[in-house]
């Protein structure tokens, strides 16, 4: 069928076509550039949903374009694919309201709503390159992208932030890249494969694999911020709230996950990868990760940056689940993939709020503001409970899921980390809800602006009461078929059992 | 159609134009564009005879190869002639609002009788017709240096002359060395004759001098970047997108037919300085304050990516620089371009004081930006696949240590151009009067640049032109 060879590439272009355009619009056609920004992101939901179900019912959709002799460029869905570019399309349709009523009249938004599209694209081909140079495009495409939103307020600290962050991304790009064609070089092929393609070669060639999955890991663990490659993360902070929140949740930072995961799944295979010895050294990173983030998050006034190191810790989950070897493990690791994103960036929204209508930055500043924005702060407190593990919310699920998974592999010793960085999560984020809560409010707000009944403008409002709900609901319906955890087991089934 | 000699029209044409600019002053931007629209439909004509029938041989009068003059086309000569074409006509449009009138009349016959040159250096079969070529060429592109007029660019054009005349000596004397142990200039002729003797190695020794010092390989570069940075933007794209580019087509015609190496000393030599031209280009070229002068400083280390080739010398390594070739052509053009068009702008290039030039040119930031990703080898860009191909010839043949010089140039150039986007978007201490740009200048410079990004995205067709004719040998046909 038609629909099963051109699907891919149609989710690709339903963003990439509407940014074009919507970089040629004059600055002032505000309801033609948010009409299109909305019907954007609702059509790629369609067709993502169209693509979800067939996926369900068993079609194979594939898109494969030559791009050099031998060497294709692929597009293809699979559960893990699916799995990544359900959580983009869904989070990018909230994002995209959100940044309708957070640029409200600021200058240049045909640029910004252009390069968010661009984003988006490059997302969304990331999660479905069927092989690792179609990733490697994609991947590239995400960093470049992403940077004039980094520096879109063109200040001096902007265009820093945009420096240290193209700094650690390009010179990542460059390892990832190094790894991918000395592996094509070798092997001729970089077609993702279930339990990987390498497993079959030669033993004397295990300790080039070693060196070209040290690269490959380099290359993806700057955008994942693994530890000592996050210092980007944090300074890129600067940028308008819809962006931290796509680099945090939905874009950058997953990106670099989801990569991981696909080198160890799809290229190495999981057992022939536990075979050469390199993940127990990445679970040994990324549990360092975890405990390093929630410690300088503990550290920090900013309300944004605490924001940050927490996406710093809370990210290494997922790469903690996969390098722990075991299914079960596997399955809390994945899940979490979708759970953070959405936890975060209803954070992320919450902050962007309180900057907006109040001029709040810093978490000294918060007291009392549970009063005065009651559902913002609602939505805020869900997330952050949920990034502690509080039941029955989604982080608890990803937590059970890899404590349970770690005990079952053998590696006791991640029960700890697990169990420090829930203590040191809710040692960052208990006294901002109690400051919110249960503080007195001051008698005036830094920066005020008023919106009638209403705390904050409603395009700011919705989102993240909706990303809320849907923390709730993955927490409570975790085991209902197409959730999240649903297709992390398909995933971890298809990698695992025999 | 079939037996139209598209190969002669495609040299023939521009040199109508030529006198035809140069005896209407008046009408001489109308008068070039139609040449420059006609040189690419014959560019096209040709290309589709040879697609079709495989490389041409023309004979000029009817006289064969030892006593006339032949015509040769393949798929290299193709590529080049066709890049040349889309290129040239890109600065046509451009400079149809770049010149005041004054100026125009004297560029236009320039041009067209360079880009004369250019396309019969790409057609020429014999060694000898290469050296004319290349004369002609190096004349013309003196003159069009020496057209902003000044003392800077006099001087600029004084000494891009005489390194022209010593290159081009250096080569003549190879060739009468050659001429005189073979008795033939025919580069097919000669490829059947050639063997090792030491006047051989003493001629080649000569015309590689000569034609490293025209491509501007390090250490013989000194001379580019204030000739190219000195020159009218319209003269800077076209010396930095291809007139360099020639001498070194003579240099892969040289080492490739006539006398083919492979991994041998003088072409790790080559390899060599081709490294350090990457490093040291792309280091000065990020410390440079202005704009022009860092694109010149870009074309450096391009350059020595070229010449990575030569140690490897595998039919995927030739066609990685080929490809590189392309797309720097294409890349550096643009980005000349959109220099001029933002010097046109605010009337300087300063650097640090580009101020939000993002927001008020933003088509002429696009195509600097894109270009830009092409010259560092990110995807999808002509750039990365001619990155992708030297990096997986540099695996193949064992020499890896050519593949971290491509990385770190990649890292370095990815430095140097995301410095200027940087600043693009901040506002500068001084603000600056702006001048209107006009359309075709920010139009034809984005052109380019989609064009070297295109690259990357349909590299399986020129890849198939580069076989016609087996330029780089059988071992092609992987």
């Amino acid at each position: 069928m038609i629909w099963d060879d051109w699907l891919p590439l149609l989710i690709v272009l339903s963003s990439l076509s509407v940014g074009l355009v919507i970089f040629f619009l004059p600055e002032d056609r505000v309801a033609t550039r948010t009409g299109l920004n909305l019907v954007g992101a609702l059509l790629k939901l369609v067709l993502v949903g169209f693509m979800l179900w067939g996926v369900f019912q068993g079609h194979q959709y594939e898109t494969r374009l030559p791009l050099l002799p031998g060497l294709d460029l692929v597009l293809r869905a699979d559960p893990l694919s699916m799995l990544f570019v359900l959580l983009s399309s869904v989070l990018w349709l909230v994002t995209t309201v959100y940044a309708i009523g957070y640029l409200e009249d600021s200058p240049h938004r045909s640029r910004f709503f252009g390069f968010f599209s661009l984003c988006v694209t490059a997302t969304v081909g990331v999660a479905l390159a069927g092989n690792l140079i179609t990733f490697v495009l994609f991947y590239e495409l995400l960093t470049l992208t992403t940077y004039p939103l980094i520096v879109h307020r063109g200040t001096e600290v902007a265009r820093r932030a945009g420096r240290s962050y193209l700094t650690y991304t390009v010179a990542g790009g460059a390892l990832l890249l190094a790894g991918t064609v000395w592996l094509y070089a070798i092997t001729g092929t970089v077609e993702f494969t279930e339990r990987g393609f390498l497993s079959g070669l030669d033993a004397s060639l295990h300790p080039v694999f070693i060196i070209i999955f040290t690269l490959l890991i380099g290359g993806l663990g700057v955008k994942a911020a693994l530890i000592p490659l996050h210092g980007w993360l944090v300074q890129a902070m600067v940028a308008p709230a819809p962006v931290s929140a796509l680099l945090h949740a939905v874009a950058v930072v997953k990106a670099g996950a989801f990569g991981i995961v696909r080198v160890v799944y799809d290229v190495y295979g999981i057992d022939f990868a536990a075979g050469l010895g390199v993940t127990l050294p990445l679970a040994i990173l990324a549990a360092a990760t975890v405990i390093y983030g929630s410690l300088r998050a503990l550290f920090q006034d900013d309300l944004k940056r605490r924001l940050a190191f927490s996406t710093v810790s809370q990210v290494s989950y997922i790469i903690l689940g996969i390098a722990v070897v075991g299914p079960v493990a596997a399955i809390g690791g994945l899940v979490h993939l979708v759970h953070q994103g959405v936890m975060k960036i209803t954070l992320f929204f919450c902050a962007g709020n309180l900057a907006e209508t109040l001029g709040i930055h810093r978490i000294s500043e918060m007291n009392g503001v549970g009063r005065r924005m009651p559902w913002t702060m609602a939505a805020f407190t869900i997330g952050a409970l949920g990034m502690i593990g509080v039941p029955p919310l989604a982080g608890f699920v990803s937590k059970w899921y890899l404590g349970l998974g770690a005990l079952d592999a053998g590696q006791d010793w991640v029960i700890f980390i697990l169990a420090g960085s829930s203590l040191l999560n809710a040692g960052y984020y208990l006294p901002v809800l109690y400051a919110v809560w249960f503080n007195e409010p001051p008698d005036a707000w830094s920066d005020e602006r008023y919106f009638g009944r209403h705390e904050t403008a409603w395009a700011l409002l919705v989102p993240p009461v909706v990303t809320a709900l849907l923390t709730l609901a993955m927490g409570l319906l975790a085991s209902v078929p197409l959730s999240p955890l649903y297709w992390a087991r398909i995933i971890t089934t298809l990698e695992y059992l025999p | 159609m079939q037996d139209i000699p598209w190969g002669v029209l495609v040299i023939l044409l521009p040199v109508v134009g030529t006198l035809a600019c140069f005896l209407c002053p008046r009408r001489s931007v109308p008068l070039g564009l139609a040449a420059a629209l006609g040189v690419v439909v014959c560019v096209a004509g040709l290309g589709w005879q040879v697609v079709e029938q495989g490389a041409q041989r023309y004979a000029i009068g009817g006289w064969g190869a030892p006593l006339g003059i032949d015509l040769y086309a393949d798929g290299l000569s193709l590529l080049m002639l066709a890049v040349t074409a889309v290129v040239g006509l890109g600065i046509s449009v451009y400079s149809t609002s770049y010149f005041e009138p004054g100026r125009s009349a004297f560029f236009w016959p320039l041009w067209m009788f360079l880009w004369a040159a250019l396309n019969a250096l790409f057609l020429s079969a014999d060694i000898f017709n290469l050296y004319v070529t290349l004369e002609l060429l190096g004349l013309a592109a003196v003159a069009l240096v020496a057209l902003a007029g000044g003392a800077d660019a006099l001087t600029g054009a004084m000494r891009y002359l005489l390194v022209s005349l010593l290159g081009s000596l250096s080569y003549l004397l190879g060739v009468a060395l050659l001429y005189h142990s073979f008795g033939s200039v025919d580069i097919a002729i000669l490829a059947h004759r050639m063997e090792a003797s030491p006047a051989v190695w003493t001629a080649m020794g000569l015309m590689s001098a000569g034609l490293l010092l025209k491509t501007a390989l390090f250490p013989l570069h000194f001379w580019l970047p204030p000739a190219h940075a000195s020159a009218p933007t319209p003269v800077s794209a076209l010396l930095s997108a291809l007139v360099v580019k020639a001498s070194f087509y003579m240099l892969l015609r040289l080492w490739l037919e006539i006398f083919p190496l492979s991994n041998s000393a003088p072409g790790q030599l080559l390899g060599l300085l081709g490294a350090v031209a990457v490093l040291w280009g792309g280091l000065l070229a990020l410390r440079q304050t202005r704009l022009k002068m860092l694109i010149a400083y870009s074309t450096v280390a391009q350059l020595g990516y070229l010449f990575l080739a030569f140690p490897m010398a595998t039919s995927i390594a030739w066609k990685g620089a080929l490809y590189l070739l392309l797309s720097h052509a294409l890349a550096k053009a643009a980005m000349f371009m959109a220099a001029g068009s933002i010097l046109y702008f605010g009337g300087h290039d300063r650097i640090a004081d580009l101020d939000r030039v993002a927001q008020r040119l933003p088509l002429t930031l696009a195509a600097f930006g894109l270009a830009g990703v092409s010259s560092m080898g990110l995807p999808p860009s002509g750039g990365f696949i001619a990155k992708w191909l030297l990096l997986e010839a540099a695996i193949r043949t064992g020499q890896w240590w050519w593949a971290i010089i491509l990385i770190l140039g990649g890292l370095l150039t990815a430095a140097y151009i995301l410095k200027v986007v940087g600043y693009a978007f901040t506002q500068a201490e001084v603000t600056h009067e702006a001048r209107a740009v006009p359309v075709p200048m920010e139009w034809a410079a984005l052109a380019l640049a989609l064009a070297a990004v295109l690259l990357g995205l349909f590299a399986p067709w020129p890849l198939a032109l580069m076989e016609i004719g087996l330029p780089f040998g059988v071992e092609a046909a992987r």
